[in-house]
């Protein structure tokens, strides 16, 4: 009897919920789930020591707690503040807080570069849907944003310091999973930067890793670069044996091309679990993978577009009608259509396609 | 039996009078009306010679944009193609090179970009899609052809000529 743990009570958006000791308020809003769940862009529940970073998951204790019930004076990072019994929380239900997120994702949108268009990231961005949902329409700052080179760390990872908002997901990964690191942070405040020791290439198992926790696009996939757009690639969940991870991956595909790996993700942009670069980088055949079925994509996300659920295709009847003969095609699409050519794959070139890839 | 109408009017089925069967009265009556159309204003244009004004909301074939120094704008964003109810517009992208400053604007390209003319049905939903003022629909007619292929327009069918060029011709 005395074992028994004694349950913390909060309310969040007048919301009840019981929850253990130590929980942090985003992991007792995450139980509650919905809309009050505060957005996160550092905080990770799959690594330890992330979180606290990005403040867009503030919110307001309007009553610390039972023994104590005087509101906290400012707003506090939910990712990093544990609970109290009785305390009570506002999120969505306080004007307050949803005026201090506009002015983080401003803050957090001050160096970030506009090109979506050109980012892979783009469709998948948490920085995106942040925007979207919390951000002003406009910029106001005047000055200079500060720029970086592109630079490759390692053969698959390509690093966007630009477009980086210093979550620090990508350090945690790499010094949590790997048992070496080889980068982290240089610089302070705003010269601060995600780098390697000297452009050091990144070669580890598992540092695929630091493209599906970053919450923007600074770290991309260099055999997907440019290669598609996610909104017309139809995920796929799919394993395979692997003797470095589970092997549990969600295949980026159209037709039968694979054209990018990556871990599975949860409603909150979190992997289920971490995968290994091979299946990450090096397996692309459609041959070695078991295809388990679609994946589930939010249908508020714009790559579930175009993927309709339960369609009935109509059975091809022309061969019976015309007993067994195939149609004739009277015009074969490839000598009109430049698009998709067969003798350019675009899923097998390494890097980037480049014009040369098009000039065959 | 009701009528399914109230507008139905009965058919007068008198035998016709003296006057009504000369016949003469209406068919003044016919041919004042149909010369009286010619002094009336013509309805039609003499077409190849005369054209009508487009409607300032006119929307024809599509262009691609170039900017000032002639780069080409379209990043081969996707945000046309996905926005097209019809699915028309299909395209394939690339890394611009170092060297190739002056063809691209930015370091994305599209290398392949077509819109089938045949699925297109001119909503405009492209030109309001493109975030980087790179498609705009003309006041042109795509042109009629025999057959199916020409109706596939690529690249070279869309890009406006280059600026630079056209001051050295």
């Amino acid at each position: 009897m005395a074992d028994e743990k004694k349950l913390f009570k909060v309310k969040i958006d007048n919301i009840s919920v019981e929850v253990e000791p130590g929980t942090t308020i985003l992991n007792a809003a995450r139980q509650i789930g919905g809309d009050i769940v505060p957005p996160a862009m550092c905080y990770y529940s799959k690594l330890q020591g992330s979180g606290g970073k990005c403040r867009t998951c503030l919110v307001k204790v309007t009553k610390g707690s039972e023994a104590d019930p005087r509101p906290m004076p400012k707003l506090v990072a939910s990712c990093r503040t544990t609970v109290m019994d009785g305390m009570e929380v506002a999120n969505i239900t306080s004007p307050e807080v949803q005026d201090a997120r506009k002015g983080v994702v401003e803050f957090l949108l001050l160096n970030h570069p506009l090109d979506c268009p050109v980012c892979d990231q783009a469709g998948e961005c948490d920085l995106q849907n942040l925007g979207y949902e919390h951000g002003a329409d406009g910029t106001r700052y005047e000055f200079k944003r500060r720029t970086f080179d592109q630079i490759d760390i390692g053969d698959n990872i390509k690093l966007h310091m630009t477009r980086c908002i210093l979550c620090y997901r990508c350090v945690f990964t790499a010094d949590q999973l790997t048992n070496r690191r080889e980068h982290g942070i240089l610089g302070r405040g705003e010269h601060a930067e995600i780098s390697t020791y000297i452009h050091k290439a990144l070669d580890n198992d598992f540092i695929g890793n630091v493209i599906d926790v970053c919450p923007v696009g600074a770290l991309t996939d260099r055999t997907f670069r440019f290669k598609n757009r996610v909104w017309f690639l139809k995920p796929v969940d799919a394993h395979r044996n692997c003797d470095k991870c589970c092997g549990k991956t969600v295949l980026w595909m159209r037709g039968d091309e694979i054209f990018r790996v990556t871990a599975r993700k949860d409603k909150y942009g979190e992997v289920e679990e971490f995968i290994c670069d091979t299946c990450r980088f090096d397996t692309k055949e459609a041959s070695a993978w078991t295809i388990e079925g679609p994946r589930k994509i939010d249908r508020h996300s714009v790559i579930s577009q175009g993927h309709y659920v339960g369609t009935v295709k109509p059975k091809e009847i022309l061969t019976d009608v015309l007993d067994g003969r195939q149609p004739r095609l009277l015009m074969d699409i490839h000598s009109v259509s430049e698009v998709n050519r067969p003798e350019i794959d675009l899923s097998k070139i390494d890097g980037p396609a480049h014009s040369d890839d098009f000039r065959k | 039996m009701q009528a399914l109408t109230t507008r139905v009017k009965p058919v007068d089925r008198r035998p016709l009078t003296f006057v009504e069967r000369l016949y003469i009265p209406s068919i003044l009556k016919g041919m004042m009306i149909t010369f009286k159309h010619i002094f009336k204003k013509k309805a039609t244009v003499n077409y190849p010679e005369e054209k009508r004004p487009f409607s300032p909301v006119f929307r024809g074939l599509h262009i691609l944009n170039r900017d000032e120094e002639g780069r080409e704008r379209c990043t081969a964003c996707g945000l046309c193609a996905v926005a097209c109810p019809a699915e028309a517009i299909t395209m394939e992208a690339a890394e611009r090179k170092p060297g190739e400053e002056n063809l691209y604007r930015e370091e994305k390209y599209a290398a392949r970009y077509e819109i089938n003319m045949l699925r297109c049905i001119f909503c405009g939903f492209c030109e309001e899609a493109c975030p980087k003022d790179a498609i705009y629909l003309t006041e042109t007619f795509a042109p009629a052809h025999y057959e199916r292929k020409g109706f596939i327009y690529g690249k070279p069918d869309l890009l406006i000529p280059d600026p630079k060029e056209k001051q050295t011709v």
